[in-house]
């Protein structure tokens, strides 16, 4: 059809002899298998980082503010870095689901789910440095404006920090419900995939029941395009807005009107050097090599390279504004950050933020996996610089020689900071073992446009579809009379054996024909074709409950069936059947 | 239900097109279809209205808007009135653009919210909610069509096989 017709100039996004089974079967293994073992080291490792971070912030909360390294002239350091560094990541996720999705790329759809779980996990990281940094979590609630008891006591809508407070808490909740939305048909395929009851129910509580009918599709992609439209001013307002805390202020070095899109293009950089980390580890541990292709990470690269060329602009514009300015101060604060007691800090981030993406105007080096993994780590190194940059050396110098100071932090700033860390990658695991990583509702859409499969049929001037052979009409029983059916499975000739039977599978459990594929049951070797059918009649259909059965179970069965004593015991049906579940 | 329907299962959504434009054709009522993925132009082809999820969104969007705006009126105009750096706060109007930001944010946060929870009630998706579709495969790699059936059972099951179905359930007599 010519709507599936794309140039084919254009690259394949999805690798290999890839149908629509394939998709739901390759997304869907990273979910329903077991962890590895590198999995359950990474995991660990960022879980003791984690508990390391929260022992840190405890300690912070118990004793005071006091235990960081901050002192009367640098009154603000590592939180507000820290801060400011993980909502910049953050902004990478929405960026590629929300704009990406109004310029129509299609290359989105195999990264958009996991940028979007980075950006809620990092701006969890985020909003806990405001929140410890009140000293007192616990009134937090205080920067709402709420009635309270002191009168007509309001917060501050003159305030940038209060618009940050607006604006972060916007920002993830409308991310969060974005990327819920879009999750749910892939639930739904998960929970439709599932064979164990729990996983089952899990997934068909997250999914919401997701049906899939024209119109719910419809409305899906209604939302879609005007959630992304609202999402797309909403990201540019939220680093805006971050960079309002320090340009509304009066401090030489922050007192700039090139911060707003100055910040948004540095968080729209340190964002796709982070999703490249994650998703060039991910597509490895999960197989996913086919969907997060090559391609894929050149297109990112590229990105990292015009915003971190523009980061680089706007580094240069500054200084020569600060001289143009005329303002002593102002040129004093520039020229000590390059040159005063942090030039280090200063050219450090020169280095990792303006030198380092240079290197991808060169193709071999932008398709390397290897050399992208190490820029996306300098570049998040040079984008904390940034901000230590920023902050610190505006501050240590101020108006008064006599308090001129340097910043060091303590183990509890340090401590904090790489416990987000852990946090963030615990997240991050967990979600990557659990979730649907890959949106595969949308890759399936654009697999006849865009996948290998279909590339090369198109190529070869064949067509994408063939009708397939005359199907068959099948006569079932239909849902609609559901409360007409009391007994779903009546068990005629071994119906003497009732009490046995309801023994036995209230301990193993009970099969609904009408609503879960039965197994095929002759997989287990000791079960033929007639033991397969008065395992039915009993009602055993599924491997999972073949796999409970114990002893007793045995005993009983043998009773009742009264063929073969002792034969599944001998042929140790239970475990077989374990095997075939996983 | 009263009527009886057919399920025809396809297996690609270029044959689900031309069968649902078949259909139609011959003057069948599809009752539903159930797909895997968004297919475009199968509401035009069903013949199902335009969604106005949007246009809910911007009356949201506009009631947020009117939210803020009588929030900040009433706290920082009304309720206190306070002179900060030889700017006060005796008009909204003359005091608006420091509440532009929080004015947009909330505007944002309505329109968002509010459409999404129009669209999760619409469909009928919340927590808890049992999924309706009536095979596991439709969110898998299989399309569902549910086809009220009219007075010739035979014409419609010949109808279906001929648009590429590759199963057809009837209701067992």
């Amino acid at each position: 059809m010519a709507s599936h017709y794309e140039a084919p100039i254009r690259k394949p996004l999805v690798l290999g002899d890839k149908g629509y089974h394939d998709v739901s079967v390759d997304i869907s293994r990273p979910v329903e298998g077991k962890a590895n073992k590198h999995w359950w080291i990474v995991f660990s490792i960022a879980l003791v980082a984690f508990l390391w971070g929260l022992g840190c912030i405890i300690y912070t909360v118990s004793t005071g503010i006091g235990v960081w390294g901050l002192n009367k002239t640098v009154n603000w350091a590592w939180d507000i870095t820290n801060f400011v560094w993980w909502v910049g990541i953050g902004h990478a996720g929405t960026l590629i689901s929300a704009v990406l999705l109004l310029f129509r790329q299609k290359w989105r759809m195999a990264i958009n789910r996991s940028a979007e779980a980075m950006t809620i996990f990092s701006v969890v990281q985020a909003g806990l440095f405001p929140i410890i940094h009140m000293g007192r979590p616990w009134l937090a609630y205080w920067v709402l404006p709420i009635p309270n008891q002191y009168g007509s006591l309001w917060v501050n809508f003159n305030s940038p920090l209060l618009w940050d407070v607006f604006a972060i808490s916007t920002y993830l909740s409308v991310s969060l419900v974005f990327w819920w939305t879009g999750l749910l048909p892939d639930f739904a395929m998960i929970r439709d995939r599932a064979v164990k009851p729990f996983q089952k129910k899990i997934y068909s509580l997250l999914s919401f029941g997701w049906t899939g009918r024209a119109k719910d599709w419809q409305r899906f992609e209604e939302v879609s395009l005007v959630l992304a439209g609202l999402a797309t001013p909403l990201v540019l307002s939220v680093h805006t807005i971050v960079s309002f805390d320090f340009a509304t202020s009066v401090i030489p070095g922050w007192h700039t009107t090139i911060f707003p899109p100055y910040f948004v293009a540095g968080a729209i950089f340190s964002g796709f050097a982070m999703v490249n980390t994650l998703l060039i580890i991910m597509r490895k541990v999960c197989n996913l090599e086919a969907y997060i292709t090559l391609q894929h990470i050149e297109l990112m690269n590229i990105v990292i390279m015009i915003t971190g060329s523009i980061v680089g602009c706007a580094y240069i514009t500054e200084l020569f504004i600060a001289w143009y300015s005329g303002v002593e101060y102002e040129q004093y604060a520039f020229l000590n950050r390059a040159t005063g007691p942090y030039w280090w800090a200063y050219w450090s981030m020169m280095t990792c933020n303006v030198f380092s993406p240079q290197f991808m105007w060169f193709k071999k080096l932008r398709t390397s996996i290897m050399f992208s993994f190490f820029i996306s780590i300098v570049v998040n190194i040079g984008m904390w610089f940034e901000r230590f940059v920023i902050i610190v050396t505006s501050l240590h110098r101020d108006y008064l020689p006599s308090s001129w100071t340097m910043f060091s932090p303590t183990f509890v700033d340090i401590g904090i900071f790489i416990g987000t860390i852990g946090f963030f990658f615990v997240l991050f695991l967990l979600y990557s073992r659990t979730f649907p990583v890959i949106a595969q509702a949308e890759v399936k859409s654009i697999l006849k446009a865009s996948g290998e499969r279909y590339k090369l049929l198109r190529d070869a001037g064949k067509p994408l579809y063939t009708m397939p052979a005359r199907g068959k009409i099948i006569e079932v029983d239909m849902g609609e009379t559901a409360e007409t059916e009391v007994l779903p499975n009546p068990v005629p000739e071994i119906a003497t054996a009732g009490v046995s039977i309801g023994k036995l599978l209230s301990s193993i459990g009970s099969f609904d024909v009408s609503t879960q594929i039965p197994d095929k049951l002759q997989k287990v070797k000791g079960i033929g074709p007639l033991m397969e059918k008065t395992l039915n009649d009993i009602g055993i259909f599924s491997f999972l409950q073949v796999s409970k059965m114990t002893t007793t179970e045995y005993d009983l069965l043998d009773s009742i069936t009264g063929s073969f004593p002792g034969r599944a015991q001998r042929d140790d049906w239970a475990g077989q059947a374990k095997k075939m579940i996983n | 239900m009263a009527s009886t329907i057919f399920r025809a299962f396809y297996d690609d959504d270029d044959v689900l097109m031309h069968a649902v434009k078949k259909i139609r054709a011959e003057k069948y009522h599809i009752e539903e279809v159930y797909t895997p993925f968004p297919v475009h132009g199968l509401d035009k082809a069903m013949g199902l209205p335009h969604t106005k999820l949007a246009i809910t969104a911007f009356l949201y969007g506009c009631v947020g808007l009117g939210v803020a705006t009588v929030m900040m009126n009433f706290i920082m105009i009304e309720d206190w009135p306070q002179d900060i750096g030889g700017k006060p706060s005796f008009s909204y109007l003359e005091n608006m653009p420091a509440f532009v930001p929080v004015m947009f944010e909330m505007t944002v946060f309505f329109a968002a919210h509010l459409m999404v929870i129009t669209f999760y009630l619409r469909s009928k998706m919340w927590p808890f909610k049992e999924a309706e579709n009536p095979d596991t495969r439709t969110t898998d790699a299989h399309f569902l069509v549910e086809v009220e059936v009219g007075k010739d059972e035979e014409a419609l099951k010949e109808l279906l096989l001929d648009t590429g179905a590759v199963e057809v359930h009837v209701p067992k007599k």
